[in-house]
Formats: C-alpha cells, sequence, structure tokens
C-alpha cells in the first residue's frame, strides 16, 4: 500500500496519471476504434443499439475495477472530501449528466481525445466547461461561501 | 474477444491513471479550479499529458486503417460550433465546478462508498438518461467533434 499524499501541487504523478489515460483511451482506439469519451460510453449503454452494448459495459466496469484496485492500493487516492450541501450534489450531478451529453463530451471525450485531435468543438467546448467550472467555484467559495 | 478485453482493460488504465493524478479526489480538482484561492495546478499537468500523448500516437493508431477487433474506426464527424455545444459545456462545468466531480472519477470514486459521490453517480446517471429519453437520435455519436488535422490533410 502507498502512503504518498496527494496534498497540494503534485507535478510528477499528475504527469504519470496524465500518461497512463493517454494510453489507456489510446488502447480503446487501437482495439475498438473508439473514442474513449466517458459520458458518450456510459450514456449510450443506457440506451443502446443493437450489438452496441458489450463493449460499453466493459469498459465501465473497468473503470469500477481501477477504482477497486486504487482503494485497495493507494487508499489515499480515494479519501475524498465534498463540502456542500446534499442537494447540490444532487443538482450538480444532474448538470454533469445532461450537459456532457447535450454538449456532446466531458472532460475525456473533449478534454483528452478532442483536444488530442486538435477537435475545434473540443476544444471550444472544453474551454467553456473549464471557464464555467471555475467561475461556479469562485462564486461558490469567495461570493456566496458555500452552499 | 480482444475488444471486449480491450475494452476492460481500456477503463481498468483510465480509472488507475486518474487516481495517479489524484484526479480522483473532488478537493483537489476543485482546487485547481480555484484560481484566486490557494491553486493547485496538477490537473494542467494531467490535461497536457493524456492530451499530449493522445495527439501524438493517435495518428500512428489510425495510420492502421482498422481497429485490432473492429471493422472501423468510430471518429466524430461534425466540425460545426452550435448552441447545444456550447450551452452543454457549460452546464457540465457549472456542476463540475459544484463538487468536482467529473463522470470518469465519479464511476472511480463509487469504491469509496463515500454517500455524496453516490448520490453523485446516480444524479449524473439520471442526468444522461433524461438526455437520452428526450434525444435518441443523437445520444450514439461519438464524443468530441472532427479533427482540424484532416481538414488540413484534406480528409474529411
Amino acid at each position: 500500500m502507498m502512503e504518498a499524499s496527494l496534498e497540494g501541487f503534485t507535478p510528477w504523478a499528475a504527469l504519470a496519471g496524465g500518461t497512463l489515460i493517454g494510453l489507456a483511451a489510446l488502447l480503446l482506439l487501437l482495439c475498438n476504434g473508439r473514442i474513449a469519451g466517458i459520458s458518450g460510453i456510459m450514456g449510450g449503454s443506457l440506451q443502446p443499439a443493437r450489438g452496441d452494448l458489450l463493449w460499453r459495459v466493459l469498459f465501465f466496469f473497468g473503470l469500477l475495477t481501477g477504482g477497486l484496485v486504487t482503494l485497495w492500493w493507494w487508499p489515499a487516492a480515494l479519501d475524498i472530501r465534498i463540502d456542500v450541501s446534499t442537494p447540490a450534489v444532487i443538482l450538480a450531478g444532474l448538470l454533469v449528466g445532461l450537459g456532457a451529453r447535450i454538449g456532446s463530451g466531458c472532460t475525456s471525450g473533449h478534454g483528452v481525445c478532442g483536444v488530442g485531435r486538435l477537435a475545434p468543438r473540443s476544444i471550444v467546448a472544453s474551454a467553456v466547461f473549464v471557464s464555467a467550472a471555475m467561475l461556479t467555484v469562485y462564486v461558490v467559495r469567495h461570493l456566496l461561501g458555500g452552499i | 474477444m480482444l475488444g471486449l478485453v480491450g475494452s476492460f482493460c481500456s477503463g481498468l488504465l483510465f480509472a488507475i491513471g486518474l487516481s495517479i493524478a489524484g484526479m480522483t479526489l473532488p478537493q483537489k480538482v476543485l482546487a485547481f479550479l480555484d484560481v484566486t484561492g490557494d491553486w493547485d495546478p496538477s490537473l494542467a499537468l494531467v490535461m497536457i499529458s493524456s492530451a499530449g500523448i493522445y495527439l501524438v500516437l493517435h495518428r500512428l493508431v489510425l495510420l492502421r486503417g482498422q481497429p485490432l477487433a473492429s471493422p472501423k474506426f468510430y471518429m466524430p464527424t461534425r466540425r460545426d460550433i452550435d448552441a447545444p455545444l456550447v450551452v452543454g459545456a457549460a452546464m457540465f462545468g457549472i456542476g463540475w465546478g459544484l463538487v468536482g466531480l467529473c463522470p470518469g472519477p465519479a464511476v472511480a470514486a463509487l469504491a469509496s462508498w463515500h454517500e455524496d459521490a453516490l448520490v453523485f453517480f446516480v444524479s449524473m446517471i439520471a442526468g444522461m438518461y433524461a438526455y437520452g429519453t428526450l434525444n435518441v437520435i443523437g445520444s450514439h455519436d461519438p464524443d468530441g467533434g472532427a479533427s482540424a488535422l484532416d481538414l488540413l490533410l484534406g480528409k474529411r
């Protein structure tokens, strides 16, 4: 079990983890010819087309298994703190799920694969969601003092 | 079979990458988004390294012409910057900024059994399901958009 902390700026862990994320997305492209967009993969499994379900479900269980491996091998990486109220958590989940589908992707489909393919749509979407998220944090933390 | 194993392994590696990068911790994501607070630039390095390695190597993968276990590459083809793209991204960003979880970390975080992370996951699925119910036709498009590089190289 690793004890290393993830507090503060962790450049080497960020670069190593990011590289692994990129390689994971490349593996899906190489084997399945698919974009590793997690909201698209999950959303597409909720109302699946014929013959288009199993790879999505297996990707999902891979993610889940990765979470379990983390819990066993590096529990500090799952020492989650969420400070907002439960209604805010529900609103956030709805916005993330619905927004990612309306906007054709999330941090993985647009942020990693789309920006990595230099796709104009993805570069615009990533700039919009990072800006909106920064603005939200500013309003919640510094103007409202928490919700 | 290879396609299914590859799909599982991709998800597994993706989640392990997220956790090594610290992106399974919403407090660390929010520390990046909080530019006027005690700023933690880690997430910027995660974006640069993940998109960077994808940028270099995905062209090599596409040179194969066909994936290992699938008849073709399912690439996004849209190039238009339309209202749903911008409005959806803004909604996503507001939700992401409220809690610090996005879809990948939200799944990996289920392993923690943290109550708020479970509530977030269920709400996120409800949001995705609502979209699929309202707009079944669009819901099978791959995420993202067409590559500008293809345009420059004269491909569609």
